[in-house]
């Protein structure tokens, strides 16, 4: 459970950095009348959305940190074979990065007005990550067909598990962009649709550094970590 | 007390209404049935958990029943004692406790305590509700399925809750509760994304974090606490799934199964219980933080006080959050582990102790020299804190290694968790109930019937959990569906627990008598207006009552003061209600 833990002591760094700007300190019996420092209660710069979005990463972020904390403790009992890495993986990662990058084309775009380009970026972003999951399957099938199948080995079982999680997080995110990118064809971009460009690409961007953790597990560079951590522990 | 600005001139004006934000609905579908209005959605929540929550009270009698006098009923086999097991303890815990603290409280008091007109995301919000009701359809439906619900004991632990001899194992049971489970935890996302950033971003002007009642903070906390923890329930649900449907090896260890070797190996029933109970542990306090802050607020209005002590009382409850995330082993202790990592769990449990002992020492301290109404809801909430320190001191023997493991399969355990998860927190389910069903209906509840139920249900549950402990420092085992003719027990113990079944029942009617109190005092109860408790917070303030849909008529309340300020001397009334700038006479012109 090291991963979680480590996850979790980032998880309360954000949140006791939140709480030092609260004034926690603050007598509130003694403060009749005083309103607060300008951000109690007041609308704060940031949108309701924005704050919604990152809470979700959160609980995301906790979801893929206990599949890999599964993932470390199941690693190297004497059953456990690693699954070979697909050389398409690494094209996948290619193109997720690329769709990253894309996304963020289309938040500098939107952030200074120019729509004819954002709507260029955010439909390669939606077009890169269709390919990447395609990919995905492809990934999938190539390994399938090689005998790694899912329940012949723990290694396979959670490199199936896992992608899928993260596929399924990317389609969860495909419906969102999908929507945005209709309406930013179909009609005047809008301020909300704006924000929905820049919460599409803080999505995006977190998903592909999951993609980019959970690939470093299975390539097996994260070994040093997991041997670091039992040693810790042991 | 330093008014800084009594003169009402320098208030500061209320928000103008925002009227486009708030989604109005069109037709009585979506007023009241797919409504986005969250204190809809909290009746609906309620609604549904007090339904699920009568079959795991039904369910309970039936234990009770087997236990007191086995063998009378030959219905209640061996197999149907553990569904019955089961069901009771994921119910209570997960579809009642859970749902009813954070689903329907926290729906109906975050935006009227904070000022705010609904949720921030009401879309999500409706969704999380009909998810949840999903999810307790999916549960209910193993009592109809082939081979019944699962077995396994609430804590499914593999490999025996997906084998052939657990009841439900290689039938429907165990998937439908492991579907419901992950519906129930998509549902309850899309809810407590809406408290948190509720709390976060649609406090009214002048809320500070400082000025919100301790049950928001409960609240608050226990949601982000609910929002990394139930993760963990999730990836073990569905990697247990993968193993029962799919033959994978997560969990599954090298097992012969009825004579047969399983093609399954090499899997870890230890990661299962630490993926649980890295759930399971924060979920304790998940239902608790809820119960501290509604008790710290009813004990403050029924008391006339000001709660002793609030800052402490905040810090307490973001401390117990934090630590409840590092106490999880202390449930596998007779797992067997490493002897450092017993005595590092059993000291962090230990450490919970302190920021809860502050808190129940700051209730005290609230009740000393007020001006105590022993109404209904201060009833509750003085039984809560009695019943709260026995569990919890129970709690501190279970805590150390040494303790636990010849306590853990007995009635003891039983008789902690119930007494410190089970009957705590109801016993503030209820007394919240009294103290806001005049705000949801706009009627008291009648109260010679609340005293019979509060009186029977208090001193019955004693009477139920209190003799348990003794079974259990006997040794009398837990899980067991008949003890038989064994050498150790006497036949007092036996005598014990028929009395204790008979009790059970009777807390169990007391129960029903309530549900009729809420359904008579609808139409018959007195009427209530708009503060009956002469509370200070905010949802006491709104024009109407029940509160209409967007809570505050045309203007957002402003807030000039804390929640607490009951008694201020030099002040008109005994208590000051947080919108009002000034000692004087409230110049409520909306409450008119």
């Amino acid at each position: 459970m090291s991963v979680m833990l480590l996850f979790l002591a980032a998880i309360a760094a954000i949140i006791i950095w939140w709480i030092a700007q609260q004034r926690l300190t603050s007598r509130p019996w003694l403060e009749v009348g005083h309103l607060g420092q300008p951000g109690g209660g007041e609308r704060s710069p940031v949108p309701a959305v924005k704050v919604g979005l990152y809470v979700f990463l959160a609980v995301v972020g906790a979801l893929f940190s206990l599949f890999i904390s599964a993932y470390l403790m199941r690693v190297g009992t004497p059953d456990w074979w690693s699954t070979p890495i697909p050389r398409l993986l690494w094209l996948n990662t290619a193109i997720l990065i690329v769709s990253s990058a894309a996304m963020q084309w289309a938040k500098t775009e939107a952030e200074r007005g120019r729509d004819d380009p954002m709507r260029t970026a955010l439909l390669a972003a939606l077009a890169t990550a269709i390919l990447f999951l395609t990919g995905q399957v492809f990934a999938w099938r190539e390994l399938t067909e090689a005998g790694y199948v899912l329940a012949d080995n723990p290694a396979n079982s959670f490199f199936y598990v896992i992608t899928g999680m993260h596929g399924l997080h990317i389609l969860g995110g495909l419906v969102a962009l999908g929507r945005t990118t209709v309406k930013a064809w179909s009609a005047p971009v809008s301020r909300r649709l704006r924000l929905s460009v820049d919460l599409c690409a803080v999505y995006w961007h977190f998903m592909l550094a999951v993609w980019l953790i959970l690939f470093a597990l299975f390539a097996g560079w994260a070994n040093d970590f997991a041997d670091l951590c039992r040693e810790l522990l042991t | 007390m330093v008014d800084i600005r009594s003169d009402a001139s320098q208030a500061i004006p209320p928000a103008e209404v925002e009227d486009a934000e708030l989604y109005h609905p069109k037709s009585w579908w979506t007023k009241y049935v797919f409504s986005q209005d969250a204190k809809i959605i909290a009746i609906q929540y309620s609604m549904t958990a007090t339904a699920i929550g009568m079959v795991a009270l039904v369910l309970s009698w039936l234990m009770r029943l087997q236990l007191g006098f086995p063998g009378t009923f030959d219905f209640i086999d061996a197999d149907h004692y553990y569904q019955f097991i089961t069901m009771h303890g994921m119910i209570m815990v997960i579809y009642l406790l859970t749902a009813l603290f954070l689903g329907g409280f926290g729906n109906y008091l975050i935006p009227l305590m904070v000022g705010a007109r609904d949720m921030v995301f009401p879309y999500a919000n409706m969704l999380s509700y009909w998810l949840y009701l999903l999810a307790v359809l999916v549960l209910a439906a193993g009592f109809f399925a082939p081979g019944g619900p699962t077995g396994a004991g609430w804590t499914l632990y593999p490999p025996q809750a997906i084998l052939s001899g657990t009841p439900g194992g290689k039938d429907w049971g165990i998937l439908l509760m492991l579907f419901s489970l992950i519906l129930f935890i998509i549902g309850f996302t899309m809810g407590g994304l809406n408290y948190v950033v509720t709390v976060l971003q649609g406090r009214a002007r002048g809320m500070t974090l400082m000025r919100m009642p301790l049950t928001i903070w409960g609240i608050f906390t226990a949601t982000i606490m609910a929002l990394l923890a139930f993760p963990a329930l999730f990836v073990a649900a569905v990697m247990m799934l993968f193993d029962r449907l799919l033959g994978t090896s997560f969990f599954m260890p090298a097992i012969v199964e009825m004579g047969e070797q399983l093609q399954q190996g090499g899997g870890s029933p230890i990661l299962f219980q630490h993926l649980f109970w890295f759930f399971g542990h924060p979920e304790v306090y998940i239902v608790a933080l809820p119960a501290f802050g509604i008790v710290s607020d009813l004990i403050s209005t029924h008391a006339r006080k000001n709660i002793f002590g609030y800052r402490m009382m905040v810090w307490a409850i973001v401390i117990i959050g934090a630590l409840s995330f590092i106490v999880w082993a202390h449930h596998m202790y007779v797992s067997g582990m490493n002897p450092k990592f017993g005595f590092f769990f059993a000291t962090t449990t230990l450490i919970i102790a302190v920021p809860t002992a502050i808190k129940v020492y700051n209730w005290v301290l609230t009740l000393w020299r007020g001006d105590i109404h022993l109404s209904l809801p201060m009833l509750f909430a003085l039984a809560f804190i009695v019943t709260f320190v026995n569990g919890g001191l129970t709690g501190l023997f279970l805590g150390n290694v040494v303790v636990d493991v010849p306590l853990s399969d007995t009635m003891f355990v039983v008789a902690h968790f119930h007494m410190v998860m089970g009957v705590a927190p109801i016993l503030v389910i209820f007394g919240a109930i009294y103290h806001w069903y005049p705000k949801v209906t706009g009627r008291m509840l009648n109260e010679a019937m609340g005293q019979i139920h509060f009186w029977v249900t208090f001193l019955g549950a004693y009477l139920i959990f209190f003799p348990m402990h003794y079974l259990g420092l006997l040794g009398i085992p837990r899980r067991y569906h008949e003890l038989g003719e064994t050498a150790f027990i006497p036949e007092s113990a036996h005598t014990l627990n028929a009395f204790i079944s008979v009790m059970a029942l009777t807390v169990g009617a007391a129960q029903i008598l309530f549900l009729f109190n809420l359904v008579w005092s609808l139409k018959k109860g007195r009427e209530a207006g708009g503060n009956p408790w002469r509370a200070t917070t905010l949802e006491w303030q709104t024009p109407q009552t029940p509160p209409a849909h967007g809570n505050w008529g045309k203007e957002l309340p402003v807030v000039y003061r804390w929640a607490y300020d009951y008694s201020v001397p030099g002040a008109a009334e005994d208590f000051i209600p947080q919108n009002q700038p000034g000692l004087g006479r409230p110049t409520r012109e909306a409450a008119s």
